[in-house]
């Protein structure tokens, strides 16, 4: 089920290079929230320590704490992969597996994790999921064909297909639409208020009408110049972020006066 | 949502933070790799303790009854020689094969040609001996002949012409045949690798087609090309079958290409004496084989070298 | 650039007449115009070697070149030096292909013409125990020859695959790993006799100074196969897109579980097409099988027991110390030859419908 994520005071490091200090965020569950921000300023950065998929670079490592429903995801011994077992992840190009149908990509995080289903139940989470992202009725019948055959808009819809799959917590999106046409991309903000009922989302976005159409909450992140790390401005409620922000900068970003 | 299974639990707090089949997966592999490091460490540790002894042997034992600086000097010209000829020959050739495959013949068949040519650099090279002995030795009577008869001042055809037709000329020629399709398919790698916008570049400036290679294909490719030469030197300086069968060599250190007196090279002598060699002519042969070891290290890390420099102004990334 | 004098004219005549002054149209030599040349080309040398005596390799070459110039010297009055050299380089270009060419077609030429008198079922199906002169075959060199390059893959293949996986998985830019990528360099150029010689090092520590072994000769084709294999995985492992690692990643799978069932399925069609080659490179090899693993007449498939016969030493061994009479040994020797080619085109006919079979599909 939906779950809060609290953010307290996180620096996030490469190596010795600071990328992201002092993050103290307070995400709802059953919320959309966005991140914007300029380019580089360590929203991604931020997202993808919330599943510590920024771990994959050596020398990743983070200070400060970041609590799923009050658990430390970074205490000693927890295991990386099943954080991510909890908190899904929707990246910026979609990545259907090339080797896989659009079935076996479905279940892909089961059968990954060899998890033995029975037959009924297999079919019956790719039915579900695939309905849960909005694809079912546009792929039911080609079940078995390579998920890379797919419009760039449905492969995107298959990718969250298979994150939801995983019956996750909390799902993460980095930039989903910046790859896809304007259609595909209404698509999916459409299947990002439906999935809002059951999940916690998080999403980067670098276009601001987007943040204000699927968000309740949006945070700014803003970075002085390149070297510096990246800090969380401003982190609000949507519609206040976007008609009366409390920091100047936060206004001068979302009224395009950035710079 | 229905809780999936027990991994949904995490965060565990006594979890270990990598999994026990993510470790023992590393571990093998980077078992797999030392491994690499050790048979390596062996191939060096086992010649040099096999060639030890021939090293401090005092000449008379050794065969032949020089030192053993006299014995692999001749053999270490020869085959340097061999390999020189084979890549004279071979690398402007394989350039323009490659250039005719990737810009100048049409694409449907420059395909195939690229597959033939894949096919011939596996042929193997007891094929490529025997054809020498038996096909290119009599045919190069002929050019030899006129070799020596119209540029017989040069030293390198001086002659007598050898009457069974197995020089040096034909192993440099049969050795160029066996590497060109070397050279030739990692230059044609590096010219398919070109930036389509610079060649776009160079035609929109109004070039002609020959004038585009010049300024796009050629500048980028240059270290492909120096790569692609400097393996088939190695593999040229190593060969040993074609040299064993064609050659009759004599021992001689000469730059007569033409004649029947031939130096012969370290591999060829190593194939032609080891079979029935015992005690210190066994060490000698595999000091012999060190001396190849190192020429052609040391042609690999030339080559390298080479590559690395130029790597910065080739414009890839 | 040389303007030439009847597009010099023709823009007067069209700058005259009030057409722009800046014309597209060029002089072009017609397009017969090179055919003709060519054919004229033949005529005249043929010709003339009909008078001095004929030769075909003198007729092939005083053609071409006779076309290259006269082209050359045509193209450049026509059309103008910049053309002309390109037209030249476009005939040095294609003749030099035309005689790289030769050598290679002589090759599959002679191999098959020599090869295919004793290309029967005999040949498949004896050995040389007790044949002296005719008759006799390849049967025992053929399973020495299967033998030991089977022993020589499964060593390299599992070694070479993971090292390629750490390299590219787990070694990232450590000392270890530059290291490997290193020496995997060095072990590329090997030459293979060298290989055969630290077979026959290694062994002869263990079984003394006349040590001969299939085994043996499996080491040192490993050698030499090894780092073909880690070659050809690595590059394979590293065109796998990050995205789908980390996709795997984010659906809470292990790293090495994204390794086996995600990146290796994505990049197993180039993986098993390039082990496949390393198979056909390391299989026509000679010279360290001569050495280690040596040759005898009669079948014998241990390959921890004594010599074993391999199709490249029978039909080195079968050229180079010939029996009386010597025909047919040569003729086997041919036989053999053809045998290895056959063997390596199959294996690289296989390599290619690999790459096609088990590549990722996207319809």
């Amino acid at each position: 089920m939906a779950k809060a994520i609290e953010a307290r005071n996180l620096n996030i490091y490469y190596g010795s290079f600071l990328a992201v200090e002092g993050v103290t965020m307070s995400i709802r569950p059953k919320t959309v929230t966005a991140l914007i921000g300029p380019s580089g300023c360590g929203k991604s950065t931020y997202l993808r320590s919330i599943n510590r998929m920024h771990e994959v670079i050596p020398g990743a490592r983070v200070e400060g704490s970041l609590e799923l429903d009050g658990k430390d995801l970074y205490a000693p011994g927890v295991d990386p992969v099943g954080v991510r077992r909890q908190i899904g992840m929707v990246f910026q190009r979609p990545n259907p597996f090339p080797t896989m149908s659009i079935y076996d990509n479905v279940v892909a995080g089961q059968r990954l994790n060899n998890k033995k289903m029975r037959k009924d139940a297999t079919d019956e989470l790719v039915e579900r999921s695939l309905r849960g992202a909005n694809l079912w009725n546009e792929v039911k019948d080609r079940l078995d064909k390579p998920g890379s055959g797919l419009s760039g808009g449905q492969q995107q819809r298959l990718c969250i297909a298979r994150a939801i799959a995983v019956q996750p917590d909390v799902l993460l999106m980095d930039e989903p639409c910046s790859a896809l046409d304007p259609i595909s991309t209404l698509a999916i903000e459409d299947l990002i208020n439906e999935l809002k009922a059951e999940y916690t989302i998080v999403i980067v976005t670098h276009n601001m009408q987007q943040a204000a159409r699927v968000s309740d909450f949006t945070g700014f992140f803003n970075i002085e110049g390149t070297g510096k790390p990246g800090h969380l401005i401003e982190m609000d409620e949507t519609k206040t972020i976007f008609s009366q922000p409390k920091e100047k900068a936060t206004e001068d970003y979302v009224s395009g006066r950035f710079g | 949502m229905t809780a999936p299974t027990e991994t949904a639990t995490t965060p565990a707090p006594a979890k270990p933070v990598t999994q026990l089949g993510d470790r023992i997966f590393a571990g093998s592999a980077k078992g797999a790799g030392i491994l690499i490091l050790v048979v390596l460490a062996g191939v060096a540790a086992f010649l040099v303790a096999q060639a030890f002894p021939a090293v401090v042997a005092s000449p008379a034992e050794l065969p032949g009854e020089r030192s053993l600086a006299a014995y692999i000097g001749p053999l270490v010209f020869g085959t340097v020689l061999a390999a020189v000829i084979a890549l004279i020959i071979a690398t402007p050739l394989a350039i323009a094969v490659a250039l005719f495959i990737t810009h100048y013949a049409p694409r449907r068949i420059a395909q195939g040609l690229a597959y033939v040519v894949d096919l011939l650099a596996a042929v193997p090279s007891i094929v490529f001996g025997l054809w020498g002995a038996f096909t290119l030795a009599p045919a190069a009577l002929g050019l030899m002949t006129w070799l020596h008869t119209y540029l017989g001042w040069l030293p390198f055809f001086a002659g007598p012409v050898s009457v069974t037709g197995r020089t040096m000329l034909v192993v440099g020629v049969t050795l160029a045949v066996m590497i060109l399709p070397i050279i030739t398919a990692v230059s044609r790698e590096v010219f398919l690798q070109t930036p389509k916008l610079h060649e776009e570049a160079a035609l929109a400036l109004g070039a002609t087609r020959w004038e585009m290679i010049r300024m796009a294909v050629l500048p980028f490719g240059r270290s492909g090309i120096i790569s692609g030469a400097m393996l088939g030197l190695g593999r040229a300086l190593g060969e040993t079958m074609a040299v064993a069968i064609i050659l009759s060599a004599s021992g001689a250190v000469t730059f007569n290409l033409i004649s029947s007196d031939n130096p012969s090279t370290i591999a060829g002598n190593i194939a032609l004496q080891f079979p029935d060699s015992t005690g210190l002519a066994v060490n000698t042969l595999i000091a012999s084989g060190l001396v190849l070891f190192v020429i052609t290290l040391l042609v690999n890390a030339l080559a390298r070298f080479i590559v690395n420099r130029r790597r910065e102004f080739s414009g890839a990334n | 650039m040389t303007i030439d004098t009847e597009t010099v004219q023709r823009e007067r005549l069209k700058s005259r007449s009030g057409a722009e002054s800046t014309s597209l149209v060029r002089a072009e030599l017609p397009r017969w115009a090179p055919w003709a040349v060519f054919a004229g080309s033949l005529v005249l040398v043929g010709g003339l070697l009909a008078i001095t005596g004929f030769s075909i390799g003198l007729f092939v070459v005083g053609s071409v070149v006779l076309y290259a110039v006269v082209t050359y010297a045509l193209s450049r009055v026509v059309e103008g030096g910049r053309k002309a050299t390109d037209r030249l380089v476009t005939i040095v270009v294609t003749s030099a292909f035309a005689v790289a060419l030769i050598p290679l077609i002589s090759v599959l030429v002679t191999v098959i013409g020599n090869g295919i008198a004793r290309f029967d079922a005999e040949f498949f199906s004896s050995s040389m125990r007790g044949v002296v002169g005719e008759g006799g075959g390849a049967y025992h060199a053929i399973m020495g020859t299967l033998i030991i390059t089977g022993l020589a893959a499964v060593m390299s293949i599992p070694i070479g695959l993971l090292t390629a996986v750490y390299l590219v998985e787990y070694g990232g830019r450590t000392r270890l790993s530059k290291a490997i990528t290193f020496f995997v360099d060095v072990m590329t150029g090997i030459p293979s006799i060298v290989a055969g010689l630290f077979a026959f090092a290694l062994f002869a520590l263990f079984f003394g100074p006349g040590v001969r072994m299939g085994f043996a000769g499996a080491v040192a084709l490993s050698v030499l196969m090894i780092p073909v294999v880690v070659r050809a995985t690595e590059e394979m492992l590293k065109i796998v897109p990050n995205e789908l690692r980390e996709a795997a990643y984010a659906l809470g799978t292990p790293k090495w579980r994204t390794i086996v069932k995600i990146v290796i399925p994505t990049s197993i069609a180039g993986i098993a097409s390039g082990v496949t080659l390393a198979v056909a490179r390391v299989i026509g090899e000679t010279a360290p099988l001569l050495i280690i693993a040596g040759l005898t007449t009669s079948v014998n498939l241990n390959p921890f027991d004594g010599r074993m016969a391999t199709l490249p030493v029978f039909s080195y061994t079968s050229y180079a110390a010939p029996g009386v009479p010597r025909d047919p040994y040569i003729d086997r020797a041919w036989a053999a030859a053809l045998v290895l080619i056959i063997i390596v085109l199959l294996l690289n006919l296989v390599a290619r419908l690999i790459a096609r079979l088990f590549a990722p599909k996207t319809r």
